[in-house]
């Protein structure tokens, strides 16, 4: 099969659906690949290296779209684009089939089948074409670096001979996978970073990118983010106006606002309102990477950067992963590759567009004259739900203070048991063994004592290097056989000898495998 | 030559040193200077002890050192770290070996002392309970000196005392040798319990566990004996009896529980020192046993905890026994090749390996080090989850990776790394089994039903390093292999990990 990538024909966007890298692997598959003259210029790949790739400089798009089979694209495809497609033809591209029924219907008239890169559904098995999620990832990174090219200081903090430079304050509104990945630039830039989600269950991975998950002092049970396909539900108004009300508690503080706040299939929520705008100090910098749908403050204006009375700069555009042309079409020509490489199960060129496959059939809109879109549920859920956790019930102070109590007495109880019994027993042995006896043991005893409660503070990891010390310290048997070997009986003499060296044996072997074992353990 | 008071003084010294030894092992940094500690003590004791009071014949000491301390070197520098466990067993056959030459001597020596004192006296005197004055020209060593002041319920005593050394040292001996067999892989590692006549039709009370109990009875009563005053044979007796006990008790305990048995061996021979300590009234002796005693007791109790199986049961059966019949298995077990898990991991962000025996055996831990370096390279989050009982001894798989110089901070033990598995995209489990094994925590009817294991199949991906579709040490079918998200990487471990570096890029 031909596939074949146009030049992207909406305005400013500077994608390209085929690399030279991914027709190489597509020509793996047993394709052959067509590109438009020009069409990966503004991504940095030159006709000539696509002519090196081996692929096919087509010179307009009606005659690409002629002799391709497929088609892969970023953008939906214009009017005009969806008139060139004819009937035994695939369309790879950006689809929005929710919001694009015309366009669809339009599609659908012209007998080509449609993949929606967007629909892919969002299980393990299919994160290697979700295209959304790495459009988001660099969108969240360029939102750090458009933010910082708006902003006047240093994310850092530094102290130079010049003065003391304070390091700057971020908030990532959303922390899906474009908030993540803000999260992730904003804080190795060095600013001090905090994340705010609806979902609570995101504040561990919030964490582990170093930021600081922003808590509100709300009770009510959220949703689970796994019941909605990972993606964020809409919250009760209690919610939002808790979540209100921190924001603004907040808002002086931040330097840097970074709203991705996102639910799918609706406008986007509005989180940052003007009076929290009113209150961010002059040079502060808002992004919002929803402005698409309305935007997370209502001040954003599409596509535009603004800068407010108080000297708050709001940036609006919407085109962040276009803006890295170069690293974009390289992981959404990926994505396209990952999609061809599923629809050629036979690496044999051949396409077998198999319905019944969970990962196809979600992203088809339209297959053989039908409007396929929207796809049944699939089969598998993309996250586990997580069973709901039985929160270990409050303890008043009183409750808290006799379950101390009762727990302290049955300690002593069975202290004073176990001391009792064991000087009863003592008591016996003393009874009877004379004063030379009882002297030892009571040197035995303490030994014991102490033996127990060195060993309990014993690392984990150092059990081993453990078992090779105390072995090699019994090997201070070594001494009973000391004292014997100067007797006059031969026997006692040759047994002592012999008790001597392999004591030594264990004494040496064991010290120095100890150290061995040791010396290796080191920090990174 | 020392005096008594400066003998006493360095015991004093060395029992403080050793203290400090073990206590420094509560970390890593600690740890390096314990083992000094621990040397320093063990060299004041040995030279203040030989150039002390009552002890003769240097020169034979000093060859003695010479040899056994040269063996001791060789060996411990020759040592892979994989074969640590053998090693360690073998060191406990010594110590064992040694209590058991110390207490047939105790009792040599005691007899000639009796000897001399009738002698002495001209009547045998040591009943009347006074003492006798050594008389000039008698050469005596320390002990000897000990011996002849010893009044008739101290000889009861000491005669305990020897028989409890012999009788400890020679289960400590016999149960390492075997141990060490086992862990070597020279002896099979399945549990095996004496059955008389045969296998099939044993008869009880001399099979089995039976033969246990009446070895220790036969043990005891002529322990008894002993004390009455019948001669060395039945210390001799004693020796061989015990021998045969911790044989017998050693095979009949199965692979899987050599981390409990080995910290077990250990404590037991501490015991025996301690034993030998009481008998020769040398309170270093004692201390020193007692720690090592104790030690020993408290690894064995965290094992089989770890375990969830009880001390005692592991002791006297191995594993095997199974109460119902164990859950069946569904699925098949799907093999993946180098290039499959390359590309999972390349696409991972976050890594979790689990080490086993197997990557030991396979010597694969520098091949997994590798590994690590060249995942951390790309920012990828790697760690390792570190079960307790993982390998043939406590701790043996953070020797391992220390060894390959695998960072500390990266190895987590389960309790800390256990509730990030569902968090993880890829979970490798090198040479691994009982320990991430499901049906611990699904099926109750499992073996090891209840014993806490890591939850690898949490993972968005599992990857399973084996050698083949065997069930392993223990023997128990393992449904992780079955499971949608399990991979089975064939191969032996070492060669797979080569086969899949040169893959991740």
């Amino acid at each position: 099969m031909k596939i074949g990538a146009p030049k992207e024909t909406y305005e400013g966007e500077a994608r390209v659906a085929m690399t030279p890298a991914s027709a190489k692997d597509l020509q793996k598959l047993g394709h052959d690949c067509l590109v438009q003259s020009g069409a990966g210029l503004k991504a940095g790949f030159t006709d000539d290296a696509y002519r090196a790739a081996d692929v096919t400089v087509v010179d307009d798009a009606a005659a690409l779209f002629a002799q391709a089979d497929i088609i892969a694209k970023v953008r939906p495809p214009s009017d005009a684009e969806v008139a060139l497609l004819r009937d035994d033809q695939t369309l790879i591209s950006f689809f929005y089939p929710g919001q694009n029924a015309e366009l669809l219907a339009a599609a659908n008239a012209q007998g080509a089948t449609v993949v929606a890169m967007d629909m892919v559904p969002r299980i393990s098995r299919a994160q290697k074409m979700d295209a959304l999620s790495s459009m988001a990832n660099i969108a969240g990174y360029r939102a750090v670096i458009e933010a910082g090219s708006n902003f006047g200081r240093f994310f850092t903090g530094q102290v130079t001979a010049a003065g003391k430079v304070p390091p700057a304050k971020v908030l990532v509104v959303g922390a899906g996978v474009a908030g993540l990945a803000a999260i992730g630039t904003a804080t190795s830039l060095g600013a001090i970073t905090y994340a705010f989600d609806v979902r609570p269950e995101v504040a561990e991975q919030v964490e582990s990118m170093g930021a600081e998950f922003v808590f509100l002092d709300f009770n009510e049970e959220q949703t689970d983010g796994s019941a909605t396909g990972g993606y964020a539900a809409v919250s009760s108004p209690e919610f939002t106006a808790a979540q209100l009300k921190k924001f603004r508690e907040i808002a002086p503080d931040m330097d840097i606002v970074i709203t991705t706040a996102l639910i799918p299939g609706r406008d986007a929520p509005e989180l940052w309102t003007k009076d929290m705008v009113d209150a961010m100090k002059p040079g502060s910098v808002i992004i919002d990477l929803a402005a698409e749908r309305g935007g997370n403050c209502k001040l954003t204006v599409k596509d535009e950067k603004i800068v407010t009375e108080n000297g708050v700069t709001i940036v609006g555009y919407t085109d962040f992963p276009s803006r890295m042309a170069t690293q974009a079409s390289l992981l959404y020509a990926t994505n396209v590759r990952h999609m061809v490489s599923d629809l050629t199960p036979g690496k044999d060129g051949v396409i077998d567009h198999n319905m019944d496959d969970d990962v196809i059939r979600g992203a088809t809109a339209t297959h053989e004259g039908e409007v396929t879109f929207p796809p049944p549920k699939p089969k598998i859920a993309a996250i586990a739900a997580a069973p709901k956790k039985d929160k270990p019930k409050e303890l008043t102070p009183a409750e808290k203070r006799a379950k101390e109590v009762a727990s302290f007495k049955a300690q002593t109880k069975s202290q004073v048991t176990l001391l009792v019994v064991g000087g009863l027993l003592l008591a016996l042995v003393g009874a009877f063994a004379p004063e030379s006896f009882m002297s030892h043991f009571i040197v035995f005893a303490l030994s014991c004592f102490i033996g127990f409660s060195v060993i309990w503070g014993v690392a984990h990891s150092l059990h081993t290097p453990l078992m090779a010390i105390t072995n090699a310290i019994s090997g201070i048997v070594i001494l009973g056989a000391l004292l014997q070997i100067g007797a006059g009986n031969w026997i006692v003499v040759l047994l002592s000898f012999i008790g001597v060296l392999i004591a030594s044996i264990n004494i040496v072997g064991g010290f120095l495998v100890t150290r061995r074992m040791l010396a290796m353990f080191q920090k990174s | 030559m020392f005096s008594v008071g400066i003998t006493s003084a360095a015991y004093i010294a060395s029992a403080v040193l050793f203290i400090l030894a073990l206590g420094g092992l509560n970390n890593q940094e600690s740890a390096k200077r314990a083992v000094w500690y621990g040397i320093a003590g063990m060299g004041i004791a040995v030279v203040a002890t030989v150039f002390g009071p009552g002890v003769y014949n240097v020169f034979l000491i000093l060859i003695a050192i010479a040899a056994g301390g040269f063996a001791g070197y060789y060996v411990a520098g020759k040592v892979q770290m994989t074969e640590m466990p053998q090693l360690v067993a073998a060191l406990h056959s010594f110590v064992g070996l040694a209590a058991v030459f110390i207490g047939l001597n105790a009792d040599i020596m005691l007899h000639a002392v009796q000897q001399m004192q009738a002698a002495a006296m001209g009547v045998p005197t040591i009943a009347d309970g006074h003492t006798v004055a050594i008389p000039a020209g008698t050469e005596l060593t320390g002990f000897g000196e000990k011996l002849w002041h010893k009044d008739a319920v101290e000889i009861a005593i000491l005669k305990v005392e020897v028989f409890l050394g012999i009788f400890i040292g020679a289960v400590t001996f016999t149960g390492s040798i075997v141990a060490f067999g086992k862990l070597a892989g020279k002896v099979d590692g399945k549990p095996k319990k004496l059955m008389l006549p045969s296998d099939e039709n044993a008869v009880p009370f001399i099979s089995g566990h039976y033969l246990n109990a009446a070895a220790l009875i036969v043990s005891v009563l002529l322990g008894i004996m002993f004390a009455q005053g019948a001669g060395i044979w039945t210390m001799v007796l004693v020796t061989l009896i015990a021998g045969f006990i911790g044989w017998h008790l050693i095979m009949g305990i199965g692979g899987a529980d050599m981390p409990v048995v080995v910290s077990m061996l250990n404590s037991y021979s501490g015991w025996a020192a301690a034993a030998i300590g009481f008998t020769l009234g040398n309170d270093l002796l004692i201390v020193t046993g007692a720690l090592v005693g104790s030690s020993g007791a408290i690894l064995s109790y965290i094992m089989c905890k770890a375990m969830n199986r009880s001390f005692v049961s592991v002791i006297l059966g191995g594993f095997g026994g199974t109460t119902g019949p164990a859950m069946a298995v569904e699925g098949e077990q799907i093999a993946i090749d180098a290039d499959g898990v390359a590309s999972a991991l390349n696409e991972a962000d976050s890594v979790i390996i689990i080490p086993g025996y197997g990557m030991a055996v396979a010597q694969a831990q520098q091949a997994v080090s590798q590994l690590v370096t060249k995942l951390r390279a790309q920012g990828k989050t790697v760690r390792f989850a570190i079960h307790p009982v993982a390998g043939r001894l406590p701790g043996h798989m953070n020797v391992l990776l220390a060894e390959a110089k695998v960072p500390y901070d990266i190895v987590m033990e389960m309790d800390e790394i256990n509730d990030d598995f569902p968090t993880t995209d890829v979970a490798i489990v090198i040479g691994s089994n009982d320990i991430v094994n499901p049906a611990a925590q699904d099926d109750p009817n499992s073996p090891i039903a209840g014993m806490p294991v890591l939850e690898v199949w949490k993972a968005k991906q599992v990857f399973v390093s084996k050698r083949g579709q065997g069930t392993g040490y223990s023997g128990i079918e393992n449904p992780l292999f079955f499971k949608d998200n399990t991979r089975m990487f064939y191969g032996d471990a070492k060669k797979s990990l080569e086969e899949l570096l040169p893959k991740i890029d």
